[in-house]
C-alpha cells in the first residue's frame, strides 16, 4: 500500500499527481471466502477492516449491489458522539468514540475528524430533568458531558436564539466537548483501503439475489453477476434493505424502514463551529468544512425505500432551524436527499445471531449510525471471528425482542442525527 | 408528498393530514396470557417491512380522524388501493419465495 504523507503529496505533486496507486483492487469474488459481508458501506467495509487486522481474517469478502459508500454512509449528517442514556448503548458508542480518535491514523487516511463538540439543546423543565440525568449516567460510564444553561449556550453559539421571545426558548443544553463530525466518504474509503491492503476482495456492481441456506446454516450468497460465491460466515450489514435479506433467510426482523431526508445550503462563511441538535424544536445543524450548512431532522413516517421522502418533512426542518437560527433565514438550500433507514421499535441497533446458523446480522441502527462505524465493525468483527457475539454486542440480540430485555434509547436517538 | 383518498371523508387530501400508523390486518392474540414471550414479542415488534406491496394502516389525523387501510407500493411510492378497516385488500403481492 502506497503510505499517504505531507512529503508523498509534494514528491507527486512534480510528476502532476499522475502517478498514484489505484486505492483498491477491483477483483473478480473466488468460489469459497471464510466470511462474506453483504453491504459495502461504512460499517460493512469497517467490520471487512477489523477482521484482517485485528482478528487475521483475511479470506473475506464484501459484495456491494452499488458502489462503496453509496448508501446511508453518502447520505446522513456525519455527527459524531457517544452521549447515550443506557449503559449498553453508552458502551458501545463510546467505544466507538475511542477508535474515532485515533482512526485517521490508524487508516492512514484522513477522514477529517473534528471534535468541535455537539450541545442537545433543552426547551421545557423536563427537557432540562433529562439532560441532566443523562449527563450524570454519561459521566458514571466515563464518558464527557456537562450540563449547561442558557447563558452558556449563548456563549458556545452565538447565533442561536436565546431569547425568552423565543417559541421554545433555550434552557440549557447538554455538551459534549468530544463529540463532533467527519468526513463520510473518507470513512468508508479509508476503511476500504484498509480492508483491500490486507487482502480483503472489494466486489462491486454485485447485488446478492438470495441467501444459500442448507439445513438451517448459511453456506453462501447467490449474485446474478457471479452466481454463488460460498462462505462459512455471512454477515448482512445492508441498513434499509435488512429486512429483505431477512425474508430471504425466512424470518422478519423487528425494522422498519423509513426514508430519512437531510439537506445542505450553499456555502457560507463560518458562523456555527460545532453541533447544535434539538429533539423539542426537532432538528439539528453543523456547519461542514467547505461552509454548508448539514441539516437534518427526523424521518417520514411511512415505510418507503424509495430514497426520498414527502417535501412537508423538510419544510418542518428547515421551519426548526429557522426557530433556532433566524438568522439562517434567507440561506438558500443547495441540495436536499434520502436515505433509507432501519428503525428498531427501541431506537438501539441489532447486532446479532440469527435463527439460521452462521447468518450474522449488523443493523437496525435507524437514524444514528454513521457515529458508530468504528465501533461497529469493530464488535460485528470479533463476532463473525469468534462465531460468538463480542461481550458489548449482546445486549443488542435480535431476541431481545422475544425476552422484553429492550435498550430504550429514544431520550439520546429522539431526534435523527 | 402524497395525495391520499379518505374512504371516509370520500375525498382526496394532502398526506400532511395523514399518520401512517405502520402495518395493517395484525391482529391481537386472542388470549394474551396464553402466548409465549415469542409470541408476544412478534406481535409487538416484529413487522413484514416489505420491498414492494405493503398494506398499511393510516388514520386521517387533522381530518375525519377515523382510520383506513393503504396498499401502497414501498419502493414506487405509489399507492394502489385504500380501503376500510375489516375489508380486505384486492392487491396482494405474489410471494415467490
Amino acid at each position: 500500500m502506497q503510505h499517504y504523507s505531507g512529503f508523498g503529496l509534494l514528491k507527486h505533486s512534480f510528476s502532476h499527481h499522475e502517478n498514484w496507486q489505484r486505492v483498491w483492487r477491483n477483483p473478480t469474488p473466488k468460489k469459497k471466502y471464510d466470511v462474506i459481508i453483504v453491504g459495502g458501506g461504512g460499517h460493512g467495509l469497517a467490520t471487512a477492516y477489523y477482521l484482517a487486522k485485528e482478528f487475521g481474517v483475511t479470506n473475506v469478502a464484501v459484495i456491494e449491489k452499488g458502489f462503496l459508500g453509496g448508501g446511508n454512509t453518502a447520505r446522513n449528517t456525519t455527527i459524531v458522539r457517544s452521549n447515550y442514556l443506557w449503559d449498553e448503548a453508552a458502551h458501545l458508542y463510546e467505544h466507538s468514540m475511542k477508535l474515532w480518535e485515533g482512526l485517521s491514523q490508524d487508516l492512514n487516511y484522513n477522514v477529517m475528524f473534528s471534535q468541535r463538540g455537539c450541545l442537545n439543546l433543552g426547551h421545557t423543565l423536563q427537557d432540562m430533568r433529562d439532560i441532566e440525568r443523562r449527563v450524570n449516567a454519561n459521566r458514571l460510564n466515563g464518558i464527557d458531558g456537562e450540563v449547561l444553561d442558557a447563558q452558556q449556550v449563548k456563549e458556545i453559539v452565538p447565533v442561536l436564539d436565546c431569547s425568552d421571545r423565543a417559541r421554545y426558548p433555550v434552557m440549557g443544553a447538554s455538551w459534549q466537548p468530544r463529540a463532533g463530525v467527519a468526513r463520510h466518504d473518507a470513512v468508508a474509503w479509508g476503511f476500504a483501503r484498509g480492508a483491500d491492503t490486507r487482502g480483503v476482495d472489494l466486489i462491486q456492481q454485485t447485488e446478492v439475489e438470495d441467501l444459500i441456506i442448507e439445513d438451517g446454516t448459511v453456506v453462501g450468497v447467490r449474485t446474478a453477476r457471479y452466481g454463488e460465491i460460498r462462505a462459512d460466515r455471512v454477515g448482512c450489514v445492508v441498513a434499509g434493505n435488512s429486512s429483505v435479506l431477512a425474508k430471504m433467510g425466512g424470518f422478519e426482523l423487528p425494522l422498519e424502514s423509513h426514508p430519512l431526508q437531510a439537506l445542505v445550503s450553499e456555502p457560507i462563511k463560518p458562523i456555527l463551529d460545532t453541533v447544535v441538535m434539538s429533539n423539542q424544536v426537532h432538528g439539528y445543524a453543523s456547519q461542514s468544512d467547505k461552509g454548508d450548512l448539514v441539516i437534518g431532522a427526523g424521518i417520514d413516517g411511512y415505510n418507503g425505500y424509495g430514497q426520498r421522502g414527502s417535501y412537508s418533512t423538510i419544510e418542518h426542518t428547515i421551519q426548526a432551524i429557522v426557530e433556532m437560527f433566524p438568522v439562517f433565514s434567507r440561506v438558500r438550500m443547495n441540495r436536499q436527499w434520502g436515505g433509507i433507514v432501519d428503525t428498531c421499535p427501541d431506537a438501539c441497533p441489532i447486532i446479532s445471531e440469527t435463527p439460521v446458523k452462521n447468518l450474522f446480522f449488523n443493523c437496525g441502527w435507524g437514524t444514528g449510525g454513521f457515529k458508530a462505524t468504528p465501533g461497529s465493525g469493530h464488535v460485528f468483527a470479533a463476532s463473525l471471528a469468534k462465531g460468538e457475539m463480542h461481550p458489548l454486542a449482546k445486549p443488542f440480540s435480535m431476541f431481545r425482542f422475544h425476552n422484553g430485555a429492550l435498550v430504550d434509547e429514544h431520550g439520546a436517538a429522539g431526534v435523527a442525527h | 408528498m402524497f395525495h391520499i383518498y379518505c374512504p371516509h371523508c370520500c375525498e382526496y387530501r394532502e398526506e400532511e393530514e395523514f399518520h401512517a400508523s405502520g402495518q395493517a390486518h395484525i391482529p391481537r392474540p386472542l388470549d394474551p396470557d396464553a402466548c409465549t414471550d415469542k409470541e408476544w414479542g412478534e406481535f409487538m415488534y416484529f413487522r413484514a417491512n416489505p420491498r414492494g406491496i405493503h398494506h398499511e394502516l393510516w388514520v386521517h389525523g387533522a381530518g375525519c380522524r377515523k382510520y383506513f387501510n393503504i396498499t401502497r407500493n414501498t419502493h414506487t411510492y405509489e399507492i394502489l388501493e385504500v380501503y376500510k378497516v375489516g375489508e380486505k385488500p384486492s392487491i396482494v403481492a405474489n410471494e415467490a419465495k
